[in-house]
Parts: C-alpha cells; sequence; structure tokens
C-alpha cells in the first residue's frame, strides 16, 4: 500500500501540551493550574439568548461570513475600542474562533516560500498553520529582559526579502505580556518600512491591567496591513461556543471568505445569536471578570515574590510566566516532578517554543481558594528543591 | 477602593486584611482603615455566615408576610415597623412600593410557631390590616449564592 499521509503534515510536531494532557488526565485528583480558557461559565443573559435562538429554530446557515447582526455590532465594538472603522459587509467575518480566523488569514496571504515571522512564546498554532500554508517560519525568540515584549530591533534582524507576514500575539498566551501603545509605535514603523503585513491575534484584549488594550491596526498607516483576529472565547468566558472573527481590509477579507466559504461554510448559527447579546449587554460582565482576574494576578505575584521566585510582572491575559531556571532542571522535568509529587499541574514554558525553556505558564483562570492551595503546594515543592541544594 | 472592598467581603467576610491588600493592589494600612472607617458609619453593619440550615438537623421554618397597614398620622410607616422589627424572630423588615406595605420574613422552629405569631402577634397590633403568609419551602439561591448545587469544573484539565 502506498504511505496514505502527506509528508508535511507529518513532518508537524504534535501540541507539546498533548502529551502533558495526557499524563495529568491520569491522575484524578491533580489540581490543575494549565488551563487556558476562563473558568466562569458564560454569563446567563448570553447562553438565554443562544437557547432563546434554537426555541425560535434559528438552526439554519448564517451568510458565509456570519450574520449581518453580528458582523455589525462587531464593527460597532472595534469602533468603541480603537476608533477603527470597518465596513462590516466587505471587512468583517466570523470564524469558528480566533484559531480558524488564523488559519484562513494566513493561507490568504501566503506563497510558497514566503516567510512569516512568529514571535515565542507564543500560542502553539501559528506555526503548524504557517507550515501548512506553505510559508517558511521564523521564529523570533521574544526575551524576559523586555518583559516579553517585540522590540523593533529584534524585528529588524529577523526581516529578510522574503518576509511577508508578522504575527503579533498580544497580550500573549503563554507569557502575559502586553504591547503598549509606544511599543508598537516602534515597530509598526519598521512594517511599514519593510512593506509588510500584520496578522494580530488580540483574543485577549479585554483582559489588560495596564490601561486599554490597543490594536496595531489603529497606528496611522497600519489598518491597511492589518489583518486584526478576537474571538468571544476569553473576554466573555465562550470557549466551547467556537466563536471568533477578522477584521481586514476589503481585498484581504474577500479571499478570507473565499476559503472559509469553502472549508466551514459558516460559523455556528446558535453561537452567532448568543455573541449579539454578548457585544450588546456584555460590557459589565467582562468587567467583572477582569476584576477578578487582576486580583487572582496580584495574589500570584505577591506569593512568587515571598518564595523568591523570579517573575517579570504580566499585564495582560490570564498567565504569569515564572523563571525556574535557578533549579538547574528543564521546564518539562520541573513540571513533571511537581504534578508527580504535589500533584500540581502547570504547563512547561517549552510548549510555547524552545525559548520558553525556563519558565512554566500558570494560568490563574481559577477562584482565588484553588489558586492558594496550589501555590502553597509549588511553596513546598521548591522549598525541598533549595532544602537539596 | 471601598467599592471593590464591599464587592469582595459580601462574598467572603472571613478574608484578612493582608489578603485583601494583595488582590486589590493596596498597603495593609489603607485597607484597615477604609474598614473601620465603614463599620463607624455603618455601611458594614455586620459579618454574617451563610448557613444552609436545611443540612442540618435543626428546625428552622422561614416564612414571607405580606402585611397591610394603615399609615399613621406624622409617623408613616415608621412606628409600625419598629413595632415589628423588635421582635427577635423578625429577620427582616422591608417597606414594599405595589399591593401592600411592609414585607415582613419571619424565622420560627415551626409552622406552628410562625402561625401563632402571626395570629397573635402580628394581626393584632393596631394599625395592621391584614396579614398573608408564605412560608419557603426550598431555598435554591441565597445572597446570590446558589445552594441546588456546588460548581463543578468540568474544564479539560491542560488546554493550550
Amino acid at each position: 500500500m502506498r504511505n496514505p499521509l502527506s509528508e508535511k503534515v507529518v513532518t508537524i510536531k504534535p501540541s507539546g501540551i498533548r502529551k502533558f494532557f495526557d499524563i495529568v488526565s491520569e491522575m484524578k485528583d491533580a489540581i490543575s493550574l494549565g488551563v487556558g480558557e476562563p473558568d466562569f461559565d458564560t454569563p446567563w443573559h448570553i447562553r438565554d439568548e443562544g437557547i432563546y435562538s434554537l426555541e425560535k429554530g434559528r438552526t439554519f446557515y448564517t451568510s458565509n461570513s456570519g450574520l449581518k447582526e453580528l458582523k455589525t455590532e462587531i464593527a460597532n465594538y472595534i469602533e468603541r475600542t480603537q476608533g477603527l472603522t470597518y465596513d462590516a459587509d466587505h471587512e468583517v467575518i466570523v470564524t469558528v474562533g480566533g484559531s480558524e480566523a488564523i488559519d484562513i488569514a494566513l493561507r490568504a496571504m501566503i506563497d510558497e516560500g514566503d516567510e512569516v515571522l512568529i514571535p515565542q512564546p507564543s500560542y502553539v498554532s501559528y506555526e503548524p498553520c504557517a507550515i501548512l500554508a506553505n510559508a517558511r517560519p521564523v521564529i523570533i525568540e521574544l526575551k524576559e529582559e523586555n518583559e516579553f515584549r517585540l522590540t523593533a530591533q529584534e524585528l529588524r534582524e529577523a526581516i529578510t526579502d522574503q518576509t511577508k507576514i508578522l504575527i503579533l500575539p498580544f497580550p500573549n498566551n503563554p507569557t502575559g505580556a502586553i504591547m503598549e501603545k509606544k511599543d508598537l509605535e516602534e515597530i509598526a514603523e519598521v512594517i511599514r518600512e519593510k512593506d509588510i503585513f500584520v496578522i494580530s491575534d488580540e483574543i485577549y484584549a479585554e483582559l489588560t491591567f495596564k490601561g486599554k488594550h490597543v490594536s496595531i491596526a489603529s497606528l496611522p498607516g497600519m489598518k491597511e496591513r492589518t489583518v486584526l483576529i478576537n474571538g468571544f472565547s476569553k473576554a466573555y468566558a465562550m470557549t466551547g461556543w467556537r466563536l471568533g472573527y477578522a477584521c481586514a481590509p476589503a481585498q484581504i477579507m474577500e479571499q478570507m471568505v473565499k476559503i472559509h466559504q469553502f472549508a466551514i461554510m459558516c460559523a455556528p448559527t446558535t453561537s452567532q445569536y448568543a455573541a449579539v447579546e454578548a457585544l450588546r449587554n456584555g460590557d459589565d460582565d467582562v468587567a467583572t471578570m477582569r476584576e477578578a482576574y487582576n486580583q487572582r494576578r496580584r495574589f500570584l505575584m505577591y506569593s512568587f515574590k515571598e518564595m523568591g521566585i523570579r517573575c517579570f510582572e504580566p499585564y495582560g491575559a490570564f498567565y504569569v510566566f515564572p523563571c525556574i531556571k535557578e533549579f538547574g532542571m528543564t521546564s518539562e522535568e520541573f513540571a513533571e516532578r511537581l504534578l508527580a509529587e504535589e500533584k500540581v499541574a502547570v504547563v512547561p514554558g517549552t510548549a510555547f517554543g524552545d525559548c520558553g525553556e525556563g519558565f512554566l505558564r500558570i494560568s490563574y483562570a481559577y477562584s482565588l481558594e484553588d489558586l492558594k492551595i496550589a501555590l502553597e503546594k509549588i511553596g513546598a515543592f521548591i522549598a525541598r528543591l533549595r532544602e537539596k541544594k | 477602593m471601598r467599592e471593590q472592598i464591599l464587592a469582595i467581603i459580601e462574598k467572603n467576610s472571613r478574608i484578612n486584611i493582608k489578603e485583601l491588600a494583595v488582590i486589590l493592589g493596596a498597603d495593609e494600612l489603607t485597607i484597615a482603615n477604609e474598614l473601620k472607617a465603614m463599620e463607624e458609619e455603618g455601611v458594614i453593619c455586620g459579618y454574617h455566615t451563610m448557613i444552609d440550615w436545611e443540612k442540618t438537623s435543626i428546625e428552622k421554618v422561614t416564612a414571607l408576610i405580606e402585611v397591610r397597614i394603615t399609615p399613621q398620622r406624622n409617623q408613616g410607616y415608621d412606628n409600625i415597623a419598629e413595632r415589628i422589627y423588635k421582635y427577635p424572630e423578625v429577620n427582616s423588615v422591608y417597606l414594599i412600593s405595589g399591593g401592600y406595605d411592609l414585607l415582613v420574613t419571619l424565622e420560627g422552629k415551626s409552622l406552628k410557631a410562625v402561625s401563632s405569631f402571626v395570629s397573635d402577634k402580628l394581626s393584632t397590633l393596631e394599625g395592621v390590616l391584614s396579614t398573608a403568609t408564605h412560608f419557603i419551602l426550598k431555598k435554591y439561591k441565597d445572597h446570590g449564592t446558589i445552594l441546588a448545587k456546588k460548581y463543578e469544573d468540568t474544564r479539560e484539565k491542560v488546554t493550550p
């Protein structure tokens, strides 16, 4: 029999998180700080709209790019948060999560051999999606001393004649880093000068704890070269609804819609109706959740400081990214031993790129009570390690 | 700051000053001063515990009683409300807009104890025109806390 598989797909490494997941799921009583989704339930009024749409029999496809009502609300939202105007009919698409938007944006813009710049540590799907789109992924290793922000110099050094796209993943999973306006202005200059494009993954835009999130698309001359990606998962605790969106210039959007049309048809209808309610009446829910995350973030920062663990202060998403280099173990070893000895699951930084070595991703999408228990256990583990030294 | 402190201690009055300071990013002295000020001003009236008596072996009956009254000259409803709220078995007394005047919640050891309080004490008060007693059969949610079932984390244990 011939080999049924695509060589390209086979060479893609499975997600580093998967391996860890398998170990953790074996342990029934493990406390996990490894989850990349909110602990809150979707606010009831949003769920209720979804249920209502089902009761009303709204169970058909929507138009390919999404419900007109929803696209309009998305355009309104971007306008009121970023001061950016997108045409709901030609510049907005509703996707199956932000992940689909990343995939179709890459496929719409890449030709074989184009280079895609991917700052790491970052979300696990950029590199494989770039490969699947026939791009050559080029990794930019972000540095702890820059608080894991992307600097203009790092960007400039990575750009070649083949560079077409920069993926800009801020607020960042797994580091919690953000890019403030002045940081963005510096890299925007390079982007315009070198004539490249940006896929800006802003899925955690609502979860910043130091001023409001600024989209790079809102800077002068950047809207026309940016695909802005966001979604409902993190802001409204709607991960399971699988709903994201992208805003981009009509020229790019037209091609993205084409891929989406053939591959997906349309995003789930129930989720789209629920999302309309989220954008119309969900601001208070977002504010409440943001405040809860911020309290937990402060608690974790305090706890790590008490333990004497180095940890830069992250101002976005719901992760902290402490450094464990002092223990002379790889991130994976550390995480595995912590799980075996204290039954606390955290994700090794290397799951998000090689340069995550020496760090752990700790999610604070957990109640303060749970975080307290877990942090005590981590403290005990660390004390034992230091004693042995 | 006050609003944030109140939002937290409304849900968890056992949280200590140090913890409050950490999660609000403030110093302990500020928190302690705010708490003290709010206690003195009567903003914070107590640090109660929410108990689901159903789960204990202690018998308790709670009733909501609608009371219609004749307001008194110069006193309005205050005088009669006071005569009602002074009974220790009365949990709360609210002046209500709509079809009746006072909503009284009452806790008693048994249906009989509550009924006799209503018929002997409440109905006979001067100015009380009528009462309607509703017994609580089951509490699903109280003080913003769902009693019917416990939160369960059904998320996958590790996700990207």
